[in-house]
Parts: C-alpha cells; structure tokens; sequence
C-alpha cells in the first residue's frame, strides 16, 4: 500500500514578494512499511519537501504546484483542521535538534501524554501508556525519567523522550529530520539503531532526512538523493553507493569520509613539538552552575603533544574533556594544575596581558559558524580585526592581507564587504580560518570546525585545512567527535575519555589496531560501513 | 564542551552576483519600512510635531497670546483648526506653540536615559560580580518608586524649567534602559565572536566598544523610541497637575487641566489637545513596534 504519494510537487519560499523555489516537480513514493532515506545538502529542499508533507511549511512557504497525498488525504492546499488530524495520529515528526525540541518547563511524561491524549486515552490508562512508549523508545528507567524535565536529560535521552513523543500517537510515518546531526556518533549509532528496529517491529514507515549518504546507505530501503529542489536518483543503498547513475551522488559518496588514514607517520621522525600539555587537571568548583553541584574533575592528568607542521586530533565522546584541553592550550581556561608549552613558553599562570604576545603563535576557530563572526562586521573588518588589534600595517596593508587571506580560503575578494548573514556555513567558516590566519600564527586550534557543515561542504573545508597546511607549514590542534573526519586530516590522535587521555599515537596505528575498549567503540559507531565496504 | 550544534547549515548564501555588505542592507531595510503605510505615517505625523516646535511660525499665522473677546469658546472652524479657547484665543496656535517645553524636555530626558542608563548596563553587565550587584539594588530602589512621584519630588526640589523636567524624567526612565542593556551585554558577552575577538589579541575596551556595544545596541534603540512617548505623558502630566509653565504660557498639559471644567459645553478645549499629544504618543509606540519587528 502507497502511505505517501507525492506529484509533481513545487514549493516555494516567499521573500522581498519574489518565490524562490525550494522544490521543483517532485515525485516521491512511501509505502508502507518502508524506510526510505532522503539525502542531499543544505538548500537541497529535503527539510522543505517533509515540511509540506505535514502542512508545517512556514509562513512565507508555498505549495504553488502538484499533490501530496498522505494516507489517502490531499494535504496540498488543505485546511489546517484536514492536517491536524494527519499530525500525530498518521505522521509523526522527530525534530533535528533535541535541545530545543522539548517545552523547557513541563516534566517529560507530560509532554508524551499530550500525545497519547490526542488518541483519545483518558484518566489512569495514560501513565502507564507514556511509560510503555518510553520503554519502547529505549529510555532506561522510565519512571524516573518521565517525572524529570527536558534540562535534567542528556542530548541523547531527550531525542529519545522525543522519538517516544511520535511514537505516543502511534503514527503510519515516523519523518525524522536530521534526528542525530546534534549528537555525537556513539549515541547517533544507538538511537537510529533502536528506531530502525522499532518501526520495523510494528511495521511503521520511516522517512530519515539526513545529507550523510553513510546513515543513509546503513539504514534505508530505498535512498533519494535530491539536489536543488530536484530528485536526482533513487534506488536501494547498494546500487546508490556502489552504481551510481548521476555525476552528482557519485560526488557524495566520495565526499563521505572514511575510516582511511591519508597520513602514515608511523616510521618517520617526530617533528620538535610546538605545543606540549604535561599533566594538566582541571577541576571545576562544586557551586560552578555550568557543570551542576558536584564538583566535577573535568581533566585528570591530561599530556598531549603536537608536533610542528603536524595535525595533532583530540577525539572523544562529548564531555570527556577535549574542547577544556583545546581551551586550557589557548589560554581561555586556567588548568588547575600541570604546565602547557607553547613554542617554548609556560602559559599556565599567565595574567592575559602576558599571554597576549602569543595569541600571535596560537590561533582559534570555533565550532558554530553562524556565532564566531561578528553580525554587525562586514568580512574584511572580521579578517583584519587581529591585525587591528596589534597595531600591524595601515589600512591600506590591512586591507591588501585581507585580500591575500580571502584568496588562501578560495572566497572571492568581492566577498570583503558582506555581512556575515549574506554567507553560508561554510563560508563563514572559511572566513573563520582566515581570522585565523591573518596574524601568521604557527599553530591553528580547531574546535570541531566541521560538525555543523553538510558532507560536500566538510570534504572542501578539510580540503582546504590540509592545503593550508602545506603551503604555510601550519600545525593544527584538532578536535572532533567524528573519528572519520581525524582520519582525514590528522597526523596523531589522542582519544580521550571522562577527562583522561586512553590512548594515543600515530593515527594509522591507532584506528587500525586499537588497544583501548573506548577506541573500539568510537570506531565502530561511525556510519556508512555500508558505503565503504562498497567503495 | 557539548557537540551539541544548533543546527545544520539550511539558509542559502547570497549569489555571488548579488549586491551584498552594509549599504544593500540598509537599503533593504528602509525599503521594507517604506512599504508600511501606517509607519510611514507615523513618522511622518512626528516629524511634524518636531518641526512645529522649533517653528511653529510654519504652520500656523495666528499669535498664541491674542485675546478675542468677540470670538470666545468658538467650535473647530476653517478659520480655527481646534476652534478658540474661553478668552477667544486660537487654540491651534496654542497647541503648536505649547509643544517646544515638550519635546525639547523629551529630548533631554531621553539623552540622560541612554548615556546614564547605556553605561550602568554596560558596567553592571560587563563587569558583574560585585559591581552588578551593587548597581542593580540602586535600580532596583530606582524601580520601587514610582516615576511620577520621583519626577514631582524633583522638580518641586529644583523648581520648573526645560532642564529640571528633563531631569526629573530622565532620571525615572533610566532603570529600563540599564536592566536592557544589561541583558544583552550578558547575551553577547558570552557568544564566540567575542571570545574570538579576544583570541585574536583584542583588549577589552576594544571588545566592549567594537562588539558588545553594536551589538547590544538594537534593544535599547527600540526602547528609547518607546520611552519618549512615555516621557512626553510624564512631561504633559507634570504640567496638567500644575508644575508647569505659568499662564499666559501655553503647555500640553496645562491646555487640558484648562479645558477641563468647559468639557460639557466646550469639549474641544481638552479634547484636541489630548488627542494631538495621543497620536504623538501613538506614532512613537508603533514606531518603535516596527523597529522590534525589523531587527528581530
């Protein structure tokens, strides 16, 4: 039976009274039962097309041509009362980001019984339904867990609280947007793995919406790869990763990093080091709100060394201690106890005003690319600010660096004067890097650069880091949950777990025979063993 | 220390062929204002009130001050716009000529409250610690009187005139402006551009005057329209109680308290006058509820 039959569907987006088009002439079928996985990149309308499946468009989006039936009910162009019965009760949505897709202020239970009500439950039978549906969602000890509220629950249980939520209403179709972009891979293997065992269980259809062809090929019966608002190709997993008819899902599955060491730097000589952390602990106060009232030992005798001209990768689940490690190095952050050598230099115990000489040794770029750049700065005043702020050059010498810098990143020197707002992602990471760069420094902190960009974007950023590399000789201190991406870009790797150091070494011999329980296990959650056992 | 990343990338970028940075934007925005006539008006009634009164001479021919025994508490006329008061004097004039006391207070009053207000916010919020603390309890015991009775208080102390009414109302409004601009320096001051900006080696002057400043700006610019319409109430109910200018002086509020014993048989003596200080403060509230729509 078809569940979802989609026509030669256009929606478009009003903006300035033009419609910009987000998906043109679609064709898209869901039977029931089927997890079919829709994969592109950003702008590809993938988000869009399950938005108007739902009616959940936003206000300014349009379905200007073509059906959409769900269930037998025409959905384009229906009334708001048409689709409300379609929500919950037909389709259920798990939203992208968990952090935010829970109500702050009322207990978790409450919020799955809404959706259990909404079935037409009443009085005693509720509390036990919303405990069986956290149950089937996989959240241990659901009592407890249904009385806490969302703040109290991790990343990963509250997408699970939410999984629940669309199960409650005991749906057709289950649309998971994006359902495990915010968690690291430990936790996103879990959770897709618990749900592609659940909706195959009660025979539920299921539409992941992902631009990582791995979760994607692990997963689905059926993959569709859009592009621009059109369908590129769709087929089973196999054929998608292995065959590919289109130049452009060809490009996707090579841009989807693997589990490939590109450096084997185990039989030469270890450069001298240009950053070397001994010991370091950190501890945080037990009324520190930020981390709870337990007194937390955020870093227990941390050493890591970076060699110059080498990348150097902290991996790790989140909160065992690598973004505090990369922040204590930087100077950002006080070490409890240990020393942190730069290039020759003890900065633990610095006031900031002596650290500031070696900010121009040691460089930042953040992990979220739409807060690292200043709104209110145009690119040029971004990039030149550090030259600004240590009074190098003139304006005219400023101004022809930022040129030079913008060139190094690949962005077009037109680009000097638009506001961070008129850039993608990845550009704006890539003006980020070039911030970076413009004070010369030997040595570049990267704080999970790429997790927030799609799979294309990651490849060239990447791309461009190595490129950087060597040409300027940089060293790089990277930090990253996605043993993939390290494997890309890293010389040596310390993995990290619960504020220690278990393992590390040349990136080749650690990924290829690892020795620690932790490590085993990081490398086993990465995605897309599919697309590289095919590959 | 979380992976957690707010989203993915979704909005497209600008085509490269697209006229893009500060002036485009600019542009964008004053066309987007341009196209909501009900704004437009609002401005333009303001401008009006403004201009009036530095030259109220550009809108209306009659003296203020003439008596007319022969044409006393006349209805609203071709000949006179709000019709004449009980001594036969134009009330139009009156109003256009009662309205530079006013908004030169307003204007005073509002520039206390945003340097005087922009500064604690910016020191409590920026420094925290003990010194939040201690200015916050001086807004706090701010906050807890009410403005009309601290701005009576004052100008009974310091007697009437421009700047003493300026003062007096400043000083009421400036814990809105402080408790603004001390949550959005605690916003920004969090946000990775900033600590980007002190990696790179910036001093904290140059942080707080270069980043946390522009950026904290909008809230309160939004709030300084706002509380000009509050200002000017505040002024035209200082005078409607009799701390205004003495007669034959005409003012907002003292041209209402006037009127009102006449309300049944001459009801354009307040009327009028009340009405052209309401759609002033009108005008402001949804000038300044445009702006919040634009910049959210």
């Amino acid at each position: 039976m078809t569940l979802v039959d989609i026509k030669g569907l256009d929606v478009g987006y009003v903006r300035h009274r033009r419609v910009r088009p987000a998906v043109a002439g679609l064709d898209l079928t869901v039977e029931a039962g089927e997890v079919v996985a829709i994969v592109g990149e950003s702008g590809s309308g993938k988000t869009t097309t399950a938005n108007a499946i739902i009616g959940l468009l936003p206000p300014n989006g349009r379905i200007t041509a073509g059906s959409a039936v769900v269930d037998g009910v025409e959905t384009a162009g229906a009334s708001e009362r048409t689709l409300r019965r379609l929500r919950g009760s037909v389709v259920g949505l798990i939203p992208q980001d968990p952090m935010v897709g829970l109500n702050p202020t009322q207990r978790v239970g409450h919020q799955i019984a809404e959706a259990v009500r909404l079935r037409g439950i009443t009085g005693a039978a509720v509390p036990a339904e919303v405990l069986r549906f956290l149950e089937q969602a996989g959240v241990p000890d659901p009592e407890l867990r249904a009385r806490q509220y969302p703040h109290e629950l991790s990343g990963g249980l509250r997408q699970r609280a939410l999984i629940a939520i669309a199960l409650a209403g005991r749906p057709k179709l289950i649309i998971a947007d994006e359902p495990t972009s915010a968690l690291d891979v430990t936790v996103q293997k879990r959770i897709l793995d618990h749900l592609g065992g659940l909706v195959r269980e009660q025979g539920i259809s299921l539409v992941i919406i992902t631009h990582d062809l791995a979760v994607a090929a692990d997963r689905a019966d059926r993959i569709v790869v859009m592009r621009d608002g059109r369908l590129v190709e769709q087929g089973d997993p196999a054929t998608i990763v292995s065959a590919p008819r289109e130049s452009y899902t060809r490009r996707l599955t090579a841009a989807t990093p693997r589990l490939a060491p590109r450096f084997d730097v185990r039989d030469q000589a270890v450069p001298e080091p240009i950053l070397t952390l001994t010991e370091v602990s950190k501890t945080f106060a037990g009324n520190d709100l930020r981390r709870g009232a337990r007194g937390f030992n955020a870093l227990d005798k941390v050493s890591v060394t970076v060699p110059r001209g080498r990348t150097h990768a902290l991996v790790g689940e989140s909160g065992c201690g690598k973004t505090t490690t990369l922040r204590i190095a930087l100077g950002l952050e006080t070490a409890t106890s240990g020393s942190v050598v730069l290039d020759g230099d003890e900065i633990v115990g610095r006031s900031w005003n002596q650290l500031r000489p070696l900010r121009r040794k040691a460089q930042l770029v953040h992990q979220d690319p739409f807060a690292t750049l200043d709104p209110k700065f145009t690119v040029g005043q971004s990039i030149t600010e550090p030259l600004v702020s240590f009074r190098i050059g003139n304006r005219r010498s400023r101004q022809e660096r930022a040129r030079e810098l913008l060139d190094q990143v690949q962005l077009p020197t037109s680009y000097l004067d638009r506001l961070p707002t008129e850039l993608s992602g990845g550009q704006r990471q890539r003006v980020a890097i070039a911030r970076a760069l413009a004070l010369r420094p030997d040595l570049i902190m990267l704080d999970e650069p790429v997790s927030a960009l799609d799979v294309l974007v990651q490849e060239q950023i990447l791309q461009l880091l190595t490129d950087l590399q060597a040409a300027l000789g940089l060293s790089y201190l990277f930090v990253s949950h996605d043993l993939a991406v390290v494997a890309e870009v890293a010389h040596t790797v310390s993995v990290m777990s619960h504020g220690k150091v278990v393992e590390h070494g040349p990136v080749a011999e650690v990924f290829t025979s690892p020795r620690s329980p932790w490590t085993r296990e990081l490398i086993d959650a990465i995605p897309g063993r599919r697309v590289v056992d095919a590959a | 220390m979380t992976t957690a990343v707010a989203d993915l990338v979704t909005e497209a970028p600008l085509p490269a062929e697209e006229a893009g940075g500060r002036r485009a934007n600019l542009i964008a925005n004053l066309v987007q204002l341009a196209r909501k006539p009900v704004f437009l008006l609002s401005v333009l009634y303001v401008l009006f009130v403004v201009v009036s009164a530095f030259w109220p001479r550009l809108f209306t021919s009659q003296d203020p001050y003439e008596t007319n025994p022969a044409a006393v508490a006349q209805a609203p006329s071709a000949a006179h716009l709000f019709g004449t008061d009980i001594y036969g004097r134009d009330l139009w004039s009156r109003v256009l000529h009662g309205s530079p006391l006013t908004i030169k207070a307003t204007l005073i009053a509002l520039a206390i409250a945003l340097v005087a207000g922009l500064g604690l916010g910016i020191v409590s919020g920026f420094f925290g610690g003990l010194v939040d603390a201690v200015l916050m309890r001086g807004i706090d015991v701010l906050l807890a009187i009410p403005g009309l009775l601290l701005a009576l208080s004052i100008v009974t102390a310091l007697g009437y005139g421009t700047v003493p009414v300026a003062v007096a109302v400043g000083v009421a409004i400036v814990p809105g402006f402080a408790r603004t601009t001390r949550a959005e320096v605690l916003r920004v001051k969090t946000l990775p551009y900033v600590e980007a900006a002190r990696a790179g080696g910036a001093s904290w002057t140059r942080v707080l005057l270069r980043h946390i400043l522009p950026n904290s700006w909008g809230p309160v610019a939004v709030l300084a329209v706002l509380d000009a319409g509050v200002a000017i109430i505040a002024i035209a109910s200082l005078s409607f109680l009799g701390f205004g200018a003495a007669p034959p002086e005409a003012e907002w509020g003292t041209l209402i308290a006037d009127g009102r014993n006449y309300l049944v048989t001459s009801w354009w003596l307040s009327l009028l006058p009340g009405l052209f200080v309401a759609l002033l403060v009108l005008g402001l509230n949804h000038i300044s509820k445009t702006l919040q729509e634009l910049t959210r």
